[in-house]
């Protein structure tokens, strides 16, 4: 019997179980209130590249569940289940050190990815899970190849920006550990530039930030 | 200053009322409002007197024309508003202007007024930001205590919710504004702006969708691709209805994925929609679908406070000053891009 585990913004998620193990299906929901062309191809798209994604990553060392089986008609896909803790929960109970770690080893993947020309397209601290002393990076619906150093910048800004919004009192230390993971990757020009791009990105919104 | 000195002796909610007169002057409006509050009843929204600048045909607003149409117009405006709300200036408590975000010559004429009044009258002087009084206007009016709020405007697209002392950003634009969007393609197809309504009547006539330009970063959207492709294709004689129904359709979708994301990461059992564009009939359709999906409520602020006027700044400046909030004049200068979470709210607790 299936168990809805979560209604996201974007996808539902039941626990289910394929060839007896433990595994998640993901359906993209039909959104009545949107109109149907549309609809159904940002379903399609999306359902395509998370499929597409959670295998590109974990060729370039970032850890993601296995895809079990993928029906882009449906807008559906079923995948290895992961058990653990999400990342935003491990700072909510905030002890530095480990907290801080996780932070850091989640800058490292930003920058594997990166390194690949992978821009993830939808950093927060939920699509990061603990399990089993490994990180899992998880929901790659929005993501896509780039190697425009813009969409890089974009990638980390927008992590920054939930970060800053969903865990202000350490927000500044989360930000730093994860640029110093990002460094230990990338390399010191890489993150230097990126840090510069950053910068434009922030200025280019409504109202700039005056800090 | 005696009233100030009667006030702050005084525990909150006492039978002493406040009286402020508030200035908007962030765009293309000139608004001054009069709102009264007894100790213990509700806030009364007395006047609400607006005077917008109209840019020429296929233009849009050029900032200092309409400080100037601002400066023309400012006197006769608050004159009127005391007068709609049968206050004499006597009876008027505390002075509040918008002190940003906006165009800069345009927040300089209500600054120059609103200083003016509190200057000659020994009055109070309480800056306020005008998107958090979009959104404080439309919480006190649809009585929502603790919402997510999709502020959508010429000036504004941001998702917002309050925790610990701020209203937080959940998500924005990372360019233009979704009133920008349909003003600047309203201009390009020869209209003046805002466009907003004829827009929704031409959007109405069709249900040919054209494919267009989706971009969702995370929480954030951004609507430059899908300006330059709806001109493009005005260009190429597509029906204007056509592109009106889709970009509707695209942008609106774009916002209510937004939405959908942050209320599924915040968890609050209530959307606001607050701002210029919450008219639209459209897209408060989309969202209370977005709300069914969630069992939360939807909102959405009454038509003739959607747009820019006094009565937000008004009614702000009223919660600013019982909480504290007050500037001298050396320290009033405008402030043409101060975001919300910038402001300290002293006002709401959680």
């Amino acid at each position: 019997m299936e168990k809805q585990l979560k209604k996201g913004a974007e996808a539902s998620l039941y626990q289910t179980k394929w060839f007896g193990e433990e595994a998640i299906r993901k359906i993209r929901i039909l959104k009545t209130f949107r109109q149907s062309v549309l609809d159904l191809k940002l379903r399609q798209s999306r359902t395509r590249r998370e499929a597409l994604f959670l295998k590109e990553a974990r060729r370039v060392g970032v850890n993601t569940p296995l895809v079990y089986f993928v029906d882009v008609n449906k807008a559906e896909i079923i995948m290895q289940f992961i058990p653990g803790r999400r990342l935003k929960e491990i700072i909510d109970v905030y002890e530095e050190n480990f907290s801080l770690e996780w932070c850091k080893e989640a800058g490292r993947y930003i920058a594997r990815l990166h390194s690949a020309e992978i821009i993830h397209g939808d950093l927060t601290t939920s699509n990061f899970i603990i399990s089993d002393n490994r990180l899992i990076l998880i929901d790659f619906g929005l993501s896509f190849y780039s190697q425009r150093l813009e969409d890089k910048a974009i990638d980390i800004h927008l992590l920054n920006m939930v970060v800053k919004s969903a865990h202000n009192i350490y927000a500044e230390k989360i930000i730093h550990a994860v640029l110093m993971g990002y460094q230990e990757i990338a390399g010191e020009s890489s993150s230097h530039s990126l840090l510069e791009r950053m910068k434009i990105v922030e200025l280019r919104g409504r109202y700039k930030r005056d800090e | 200053m005696k009233f100030l000195e009667t006030f702050t002796g005084e525990p909150e909610g006492s039978k002493l009322g406040i009286t402020c007169l508030g200035i908007e002057s962030t765009a293309h409006t000139f608004g001054v409002s009069i709102i009264s509050i007894g100790g213990n009843t509700k806030p009364e929204i007395l006047s609400d007197v607006r005077r917008v600048y109209q840019p020429e045909k296929g233009k849009g607003i050029h900032p200092r024309e309409a400080s100037r149409h601002h400066a023309k117009i400012a006197a006769s405006t608050v004159t009127e508003a005391l007068k709609k709300a049968k206050t004499p200036m006597e009876d008027i408590h505390i002075v509040s202007f918008s002190q940003g975000p906006g165009l800069g010559p345009c927040l300089r004429v209500g600054a120059v007024v609103a200083r003016s009044i509190s200057a000659y009258y020994h009055l109070p002087l309480i800056p306020v930001n005008h998107a958090v009084a979009h959104i404080e206007l439309a919480a006190m009016l649809t009585g929502v205590s603790d919402p997510l709020v999709l502020l959508v405007s010429g000036g504004h697209t941001v998702i917002t919710s309050f925790s610990s002392g701020r209203w937080r950003v959940f998500g924005e634009t990372l360019d233009i504004t979704i009133g920008q969007l349909i003003d600047q393609f309203g201009r390009a197809a020869g209209f003046s702006s805002p466009f907003g309504i004829a827009f929704e009547e031409y959007a109405k006539k069709s249900q040919n969708f054209i494919d267009l330009p989706y971009t969702i970063k995370g929480n954030d959207v951004s609507f430059s691709g899908l300006l330059t492709t709806s001109k493009r294709l005005f260009r190429d004689d597509k029906k204007l209805e056509d592109i009106c129904f889709s970009i509707q359709e695209t942008g609106f979708a774009m916002l209510a994925e937004s939405v959908e994301r942050a209320l599924a990461f915040v968890e609050k059992d209530e959307l606001l929609l607050v701002g210029g564009v919450a008219a639209n009939n459209r897209l408060q359709n989309m969202l209370q679908g977005v709300c069914k999906i969630h069992k939360s409520n939807f909102f959405s602020i009454p038509k003739v406070f959607s747009g820019d006027c006094g009565a937000q700044i008004s009614w702000n400046g009223i919660q600013a000053f019982k909480a504290g909030v007050s500037v001298g004049i050396s320290d009033s200068s405008v402030k043409p891009s101060w975001r919300l979470d910038e402001v300290d709210v002293k006002w709401r607790s959680n």
